[in-house]
């Protein structure tokens, strides 16, 4: 670049984001007084095409050869500058961005302050961007294979679309079976179609199809790699019988000489027994039994007469069987593992654990299940037939104690189970709900036909469930305390069993898998998308994407949207069979470089090697991903970094520094005091008395 | 008051500052009976708090919060200075009243200038070290069932007991114990041998001063609890508030004229239970002053024949 620095800013007021905190058009005349600008100019949408054209205009009509954007995050729109750089005939590493929208205007409230910040950022990025070189992007190969972790419905259908589109898929799931929590279900809201009629020939094409290698009894142990080149190892458990010989006969489960089934069946939420040897659930895929070394007798006392054996015609009890490690390589990966139902033990005024016939809406989808453990009958865990159900919502959503957020689905699984409650024991159903949200194609219509069922709908929340009786009609019953918000009274109404609408609560060990694969979570501790609205699959590591509620809350048919979504992203990829390198990457200068090798302990991603001949270090650049461990601990400074040359970085710390004095505090202090609130809360304790 | 056991090994035990309330003063004499007399035979260190006042808790609070923060903000300063920095009260609205105060002045910048007039600036921080204790959670926490069992020397001589924790020492900040279903009281009690039932009503409303404004609305809430308690095979109750302690215990009589159900159940506190099982004397206890269910008292505890008129 012999050319003198031909510099264009460009400050977006991004409609009013920034604007409206950011005094713009000051911004742009300050930035006109610095070194080797030619023009500063803002806009409502610097973004926009005709933003973008604004740029492209000056690029040509004035020669511009650098650019600064001062608008949002990079990781929003620094692509899309990028890309107007390239057509405009820039390099489009001759860009810099300023963020002044989530870095300034969205965390200030002083005008004056914020301003003379964004002032700042823009300085420290002309000054960067002056020292700018040309880069060039290489590409690299994308492996055409996905890994699809978690097989619930989200998982399905993104590892179906994707194989349907030609491509080989792995599905690794935790449990035994695939299916998820959607096999529990009984029916599904709002058209009240049989869960598993919809579900079976999806799990069928899935265990069946030619693209899909399907691994349950498994989990992602690690992850390393990058886009388009992830390598992932699989660990297998145990399931001690030969999946490729087992029919699902259950010979074996009848004749295992375990006394009873006494071991609680999760897939029934513990409303029913199992024996050690077992099939998952009756419509399990791949219908395969799997031996629990928990309670087999042959592991916990060394050794049974194993008549599972005996009776097998197909020989494919395996004892001896370990757990193994897969290890397969991937050009995307997309996670979808799921919610873990709350645990409403924690909402102990509800009594869920000290009361028998308080039930989960988890447990009552097993209760009224054909395939449950009932066969369909509600009967209550001391044998009787409910004749009044009281249905509370929002059990550990909306609630600052527990989780805060909805859970979006709850309303509709009650409206859903009552009416089927209705329908099934003729029983008098109430319903205790703070705010019906029946949002969603159909589903403010199914609200309407469950009221006409003759359901009883109380608004209010509820405050106990507890079994002491106030007067003679309450002996017996457990009673639900509820503040009716429509008649102004406290109300308590004895029912026979209740059922506490529980929400999604993140899985508890969400947290290790999205270290493994390096996802962020927000703070409700769902995986975070990119961008909601933007990128709503991505995630910030480039070619992992989520779908289903390891994301959030949301229903069957949003779940395998963005399944749907998350799949076409990796098809995408895998279809396109490339991917731009950023040319971040580390260098080493061989003449500078005296072969010392302390960089290559520091490579978290074994990117670096050592040529014996020349007895110097070598970067892969395909490998290394720019974290720049290595440039920071290069003793002899030979290691350099596109973006990252010493002289960009302290030339942006000199251009923010130079504003040091001219009175930015740089406390901007937007806190507003709380509101000091000191009266108590009115408590209606009177009224209980009637 | 100041009360402590020789050292079992010289080293300086933590000294706890007492802070009795009024109630404990008066109607609840037996709780402080009681919980110093379990402190003397377990050897904790306690100093009552010199010149201490009114808590302000209950009406005062509704009434205005700053005069009344104000008068915790005393009681804890007086904590602090004394060296002595757990302050323990046995009544809930003491507790609650003190918890109130620290948190209050911790969170709002006006009731630190309300308070702020009162105290200088340097004293309303050093209020933030003081640590407020309920007796139920010194006695859980600090203490603890472990401990209680090792050393309790007497079988239990009654029946079973409800173990009501009342309102105030739950909420709002539930530090004593949880809100909901609270359970140390229970476990304290099971750890010397006591039987209890299963009881849901453990932070239902006493009646609190509705006893004395709209009495038999009041009266109702008592009779609520000592029903259900009674239903689920009860003999007495056992409370970790004076004014629990009292709504049940003086109003039985009103309970039966008004519903016709016959009530005579004692109304203990925590320690009198536990200081028994320690092997106390049943009048330094104070199990001589109930009014309710004194033919239980005497039965249980074998006591030589003491009117309940010594209270």
């Amino acid at each position: 670049m012999a050319d003198a620095p031909r510099i264009g800013v460009y400050v977006c007021h991004c409609g009013a984001n920034i604007s409206a905190t950011v005094d713009v058009a000051a911004v742009a005349a300050d930035a006109e007084s610095l070194p080797n600008v030619v023009a500063a100019r803002h806009y409502t949408y610097m973004c926009s095409d005709a933003g973008l054209a604004l740029v492209q205009a000056d690029i040509r009509e004035l020669g511009l050869n650098r650019v600064v954007v001062a608008a949002c995050s990079p990781h929003l729109h620094e692509p899309t500058f990028r890309r107007a750089l390239a057509s405009a005939g820039l390099n489009p590493h001759l860009l810099q961005m300023a963020n002044i929208r989530e870095q300034d205007a969205w965390i200030h409230t002083d005008r004056e302050s914020a301003t003379r910040k964004a002032c700042d950022l823009v300085r420290a990025a002309v000054h960067r961007v002056a020292l700018h070189t040309p880069l060039d992007i290489r590409k690299a190969a994308v492996r055409p294979d996905v890994l699809v972790i978690g097989g619930g419905i989200a998982g399905m259908h993104a590892a179906l679309t994707v194989a349907n589109a030609g491509k080989h898929v792995y599905l690794v799931e935790r449990e035994f079976s695939i299916g998820g929590q959607m096999a529990r279900y009984d029916k599904t809201f709002p058209t009240l179609d049989c869960s598993l009629c919809i579900q079976a020939p999806k799990m069928t094409a899935v265990r069946t199809h030619e693209n899909i290698t399907l691994w349950t009894g498994s989990e992602v142990e690690e992850v390393y790699g990058h886009v388009g080149d992830y390598r992932a190892r699989i660990r297998r458990r145990a399931r001690y019988v030969d999946e490729n010989l087992c029919v699902g006969c259950l010979q074996c489960v009848d004749a295992c000489c375990y006394d009873g089934d006494l071991i609680p069946d999760a897939f029934n939420m513990g409303l029913s027994g199992r024996k050690p040897i077992y099939l998952p659930f009756a419509h399990a895929v791949p219908t395969v039994v799997a031996v629990d070394p928990g309670s087999c007798l042959n592991f916990t006392r060394g050794g049974c007469d194993r008549p599972c054996t005996d009776v097998c015609g197909r020989d494919a009890l395996d004892f001896d069987q370990t757990p193994w490690v897969e290890e397969i390589e991937v050009g995307s990966i997309v996670v979808a593992t799921g919610f873990e139902p709350f645990d409403a033990r924690k909402a102990t005024e509800y009594g869920y654990g000290i009361y028998p016939n308080v039930y989960t809406s988890m447990e009552v989808e097993r209760l009224i299940n054909a395939s449950g453990p009932t066969a369909g009958e509600v009967i209550l865990r001391d044998g009787t037939r409910p004749q009044a159900i009281g249905v509370i919502y929002c059990v550990g959503s909306r609630d600052e104690r527990y989780n805060p957020w909805c859970s979006r689905v709850c309303c509709m699984t009650a409206l859903k189970l009552s009416h089927l409650l209705c329908e099934r024991t003729g029983a008098e159903v109430y319903n205790f709900y703070i705010d019906m949200r029946a949002a969603g194609k159909g589903q403010e219509e199914f609200y309407q036909r469950v009221l006409n069922d003759g359901v009883q709908f109380v608004r209010g929340k509820v405050a106990e469930v507890c079994d002491w009786a106030l007067d003679p009609s309450e002996e017996g019953k457990l009673v639900i305390r509820v503040e009716d918000t429509m008649t102004g009274y406290v109300r308590r109404v004895p029912v026979d069993m209740v059922v506490l609408t529980v929400g999604m609560s993140p899985r508890s060990d969400s947290d290790e898998l999205r270290r493994t694969l390096n996802v962020g979570c927000s703070g409700d501790g769902f995986y975070r998308e990119r961008h909601a609205k933007l990128a709503p699959v991505g995630t910030l590591t480039d070619g992992i994407f989520i779908a289903g509620c390891c994301q959030g809350p949301k229903d069957i048919s949003d779940s395998v949207s963005q399944a749907g979504s998350a799949a076409a992203e990796a098809i995408a990829l895998s279809v396109k069979g490339s991917y731009d390198l950023d040319p971040i990457t580390a260098r080493v200068v061989a003449e500078s470089c005296s072969g010392c090798r302390v960089c290559m302990p520091l490579c978290p991603f074994g990117a670096i090697g050592y040529a014996e001949p020349g007895g110097k270090c070598e970067i892969n650049a395909a490998l290394c991903t720019g974290c720049g461990a290595c440039v920071a601990g290069c003793p002899s400074g030979a290691i350099r970094q596109g973006m990252f040359d010493d002289a960009q970085v302290f030339a942006e710390l000199s251009g923010l520094l130079l504003g040091a004095g001219s009175g930015s505090s740089g406390s901007a202090s937007g806190r507003v005091p709380p509101a000091v609130s000191l009266q108590p809360s009115a408590e209606a304790t009177g009224s209980a008395l009637r | 008051m100041t009360g402590s056991s020789a050292p079992a090994n010289g080293t300086k035990p933590k000294q706890y500052s007492y802070y009795p309330g009024c109630a404990i003063k008066g109607t609840g004499i037996a709780y402080e009976e009681s919980l110093l007399e379990v402190y003397r035979l377990l050897g904790v260190a306690w100093q009552e708090l010199t010149d201490w006042s009114c808590c302000g808790a209950q009406a005062y609070m509704t009434v205005d919060a700053g005069q009344s923060c104000m008068l915790s903000a005393r009681n804890l300063r007086i904590a602090y200075q004394s060296g002595s920095h757990d302050i323990v009260a046995p009544c809930s609205a003491c507790y609650l009243a003190l918890r109130k105060c620290k948190d209050y002045v911790e969170r709002y910048p006006r009731m630190r200038e309300v308070v702020g007039d009162f105290m200088p600036a340097s004293d309303l921080q050093a209020i933030a070290n003081v640590r407020v204790r309920h007796a139920l959670d010194m006695l859980y926490v600090d203490i603890g069932p472990s401990a209680f069992r090792a050393r309790a020397t007497r079988p239990w001589p009654g029946g079973k007991v409800a173990c009501y924790y009342g309102c105030q020492a739950v909420r709002p900040y539930s530090e004593v114990d949880r809100d909901g279903n609270p359970m140390r009281m229970d476990e304290l009690l099971e750890a010397v041998g006591v039987p209890v039932a299963q009881w849901p009503l453990k932070t239902k409303c006493c009646g609190s001063s509705h006893t004395g404004t709209l009495h038999e609305v009041g009266v109702r809430m008592g009779y609520l609890l000592l029903k259900e308690a009674v239903r689920r095979g009860a003999e007495a109750v056992i409370t970790i508030c004076p004014l629990c302690q009292f709504n049940l215990d003086v109003y039985q009589k009103d309970m039966t004229r008004s519903t016709g159900e016959s009530f005579d159940i004692p109304i203990l506190f925590l320690p009198q239970a536990l200081g028994w099982a320690l092997g106390a004397d049943h009048r330094a206890l104070g199990l001589h002053r109930g009014i309710s269910g004194a033919e239980t008292l005497r039965r249980w505890f074998a006591g030589p024949r003491e009117g309940a008129s010594d209270g």
